[in-house]
Formats: C-alpha cells, structure tokens, sequence
C-alpha cells in the first residue's frame, strides 16, 4: 500500500501478525453474530436490541484491537527505548497501565453484552524503538490516531452506557495525545476540533501490519 | 467522500470546516425522520422512528445542551484572554500554549453559536465573568485555575454525551471533548500536578485513571459559579 494513502505512515513499522484484517474483522462478526441470534431465537433478547448491541460488539472489538496495539506497544517500549527521562520512563509506565485497563474493560464488556473479544493479535514495531525520538513520534500518532478512531466510532454507538465507557477512554487517550506532544515539545492541542475517523480509514493504516 | 476530499478535510489547518461538516446533516437527519414516520417505512418498521413531536423534542433537547457547552467556552474563552492581556506569563512556551488555547476556545464559542443559530435555537449571551480575584493571585493560582477549569470542561461534555439526541451533534460535542482533554492534562503537567491520584476529582492529568469520569450539570455550574460575577 502506498504510504501516502496511509493516516499514518509512521504505523508502517507495525506489523500484525496471525490474521487478515479481513479475517478478524469476520472472526469478531460472526462471533457476535452467532451469539446475538441465539439469543434473538429464544426470544430473551429483542432483535432490535441484538442487532444494537450486536453493532456495539464490532465496534468495541474495533476498539480492543487498538488498545492490544497500544499496550503491547507501551510494554515492550517500556523494556526498550533508552534514553528517555525519569518523567518519560514514569510517563511511559503510565500509559501503558491506563491502555493495558482499556484492555480489560472493553474485553469485560463485549463479555457482558454476550459477545467475543477478539483474541490478540501478534505485532512487531520495527524501528519504533530505536531510541527516543522514534519511541515518542510513534506514540504520539498512535494516540492522536486513538483519538480520532474513539470519536468517529462513537456516535454509531447504540447504547448510552457503551458510548459512555467509550467516552471515557477516548478522554483519556486525549489526554495521552497531549502528555506525548508536551514531551515532544509540540502543540498538545493543535486542532480547535479533534478528528473523526471512519473504522476504514484507521484500519487501512493499521492493514499492512497485518500479514496475510 | 474522495480520498482527495478526505486530505483536505485532514489538513484543513482550522479544522472548522471539518466540524460544520460533521453538522451538515443535523437538520437533514431530522428531515429524514419525519418523512420517513409519515411514509411507514417498512425497512424502518423494526427500529420505529420517531414521531415529529419527538424529532423537535430532540432538537430542544440538544439545544439546551449546546447552550450549556456555550456557556463554558464564553468562560474559557474570556480567561485565556484576560490571562493572556495580563501579561503574568513570562515562559514561551507556555504563553504559545495559552494563546492557541484560547483561540481554540474561542473556535469552540464561534462554532456553538452558529451551530445553535443553525438548528433554530436562540445562543445564550456572553455571562459576566469574575476571575480578577484569580489573577490578582498570580500566576501559579492562574495556572492551576486554568487546569482545574478545563479538567471541568472534560467531565461537563463526557457528562452530556448520552444526553446527546442527534448523532451530527454528539459526533461535533466529541470532536470539542477530545480537545477540552487534551487542554486539560498539558496544563496539569505544566503547572507541576503530575498525574493525579487518580481517585478522581479535578487536579492532574489524568485525575481520574485510566477512565475519565463524566460530571452532571448540577455540579459543573455549581463548580464554575465562583468565576460568575
């Protein structure tokens, strides 16, 4: 895919490993699929309620597939990237912990709605690590990336108390922008109007990562 | 929309456009829903649409919210300006970071009017704001009261976002929302709050953890009302 075409070409360096988008995407579907119309033939659920919530299960699983990116991104950059600074390192910890509960959150609520997390998947970094600068300019398209994918998936949310686990994390993920950025000595907020991305356009960044 | 499209809207350096994009349908959703009630649509028979009182309910409803939004970005707006005229920051990089906070917020003030004016609601005015007290404190007290303020703003649109009807309107809340955050954890750090404890409440970046925790109007007006003379 040519780079130019990618939200972020600096995500090139990330590679998923294990499956086609195609595959997960279809592998989350089905799965909640099936289990919305299970559940919709015995009549304990409406179907319109299925049908909602079943839309809300791709779009959390959407959502956990970018924090397992997150996390294992700020794990293994914990363990790797010399050279940063005492705050940074902290900074570092930090946001893993806060992506690594996104994690357990998203994954405990597609549970509760009778859905199947996606598994994770496996990545590579590339260079991502290689010192300091490379470890923050990463980060800080990884975030601003987050940002934008939270906000363009929320409004198709169908459940008031999804969209409000999702603003949650999305405030955060905001916040994590801005942290980065200050660290890179760079504009915390440099849009009036955060980004609104659609699912497609996040995951093409994200698909020549994903090997076939 | 063309992938040229697309890049212009990304690299729209305002990104007011890209905002009154996403609005650009909010009448026409509401249009859309009466038509669709009065034909009975059979595809749209499962998820019933709702009847017109409902869609003008809807709009009064998101009306009153945007107002209340309004109402916080007149204070924000006119604190990073008396902030700023005061001339009490003397660090570059922190009068740069003030200065684009407060167009943004200004951005923020613009936008919402044209917005409420669009959906046929009435923008509230100006309030008379009272933050002489805060700057005659100097200026850590500035720096903390903006943090503070904008932790606010985070918790006040993360509060609405369920009381939000149209999907145009909330789409537009949470492009300000991301933005309000993202003022609010660059301002703790600078002015020395570090993360917080993370129990919640409105001092550091990241007060309340991993998740950020919403606040109901009651409690934000009551929160903001010192700064109202």
């Amino acid at each position: 895919m040519a780079t130019s075409r990618l939200v972020a070409p600096e995500l090139a360096t990330i590679e998923v490993h294990g499956m086609t988008r195609e595959s997960f995407l279809m592998r989350s579907t089905l799965a909640a699929g099936a289990a919305y119309g299970a559940l919709s033939a015995t009549g304990l659920i409406s179907s319109a309620l299925a049908d909602s919530a079943g839309g809300d299960v791709d779009i959390l699983n959407y959502a956990l597939t970018l924090e397992f990116l997150e996390t294992e991104f700020y794990t293994q950059a914990a363990k790797r990237v010399k050279g940063l600074s005492k705050y940074e390192r902290d900074l570092t910890k930090e946001l893993r912990d806060n992506e690594a509960a996104h994690v357990d959150a998203l994954t405990a609520t597609i549970k509760q709605l009778g859905g199947k997390p996606v598994a994770k998947p496996m990545f590579a970094f590339g260079g991502a690590f290689a010192g300091r600068a490379a470890y923050l300019k990463t980060a800080n398209v990884l975030e601003d990336t987050g940002v934008s994918a939270y906000n363009g998936a929320a409004p198709m949310i169908a459940s008031v108390d999804v969209l409000a686990a999702a603003g949650g994390i999305v405030q955060v993920e905001a916040r994590h922008a801005a942290l980065i950025r200050l660290v890179r000595d760079r504009q915390p907020a440099p849009l009036a109007f955060d980004k609104a991305s659609e699912m497609k356009e996040i995951l093409a960044a994200v698909k020549p990562f994903i090997k076939a | 929309m063309t992938d040229s499209a697309l890049r212009e809207l990304a690299d729209d350096p305002s990104s007011r456009k890209r905002f009154f994009k996403m609005l650009g349908g909010a009448g026409a959703v509401s249009a859309a829903t009466v038509i669709l009630a009065a034909c009975g649509d059979e595809e749209e028979a499962a998820s019933k649409p709702p009847a017109a009182s409902d869609v003008k309910d809807n709009n009064n409803s998101d009306l009153k919210v945007l107002n209340y939004a309004l109402t916080l970005e007149f204070l924000e707006a006119d604190f990073y300006k008396q902030v700023i005229a005061s001339g009490l920051v003397k660090d570059a990089k922190v009068v740069s970071i003030a200065k684009k906070f407060g167009e943004t917020e200004q951005e923020h003030v613009d936008a919402l009017t044209a917005t409420i004016k669009k959906l046929g609601g009435k923008p509230v005015e100006a309030p008379k704001t009272k933050f002489q007290p805060t700057l005659d404190k100097g200026l850590k007290a500035v720096l903390e009261t903006a943090a503070t303020v904008e932790n606010l703003g985070a918790a006040a649109y993360l509060g609405q976002a369920g009381n939000i009807k149209s999907k145009e309107v909330l789409a537009a809340a949470l492009a300000i929302h991301s933005v309000e955050a993202r003022h609010a954890a660059a301002l703790n750090i600078l002015v020395g709050r570090g993360f917080g404890d993370g129990k919640g409440g409105l001092e550091g970046a990241l007060p309340d953890g991993a998740f950020g925790k919403p606040m109901d109007e009651a409690a934000v007006l009551k929160a903001v009302k010192p700064f109202l003379a």
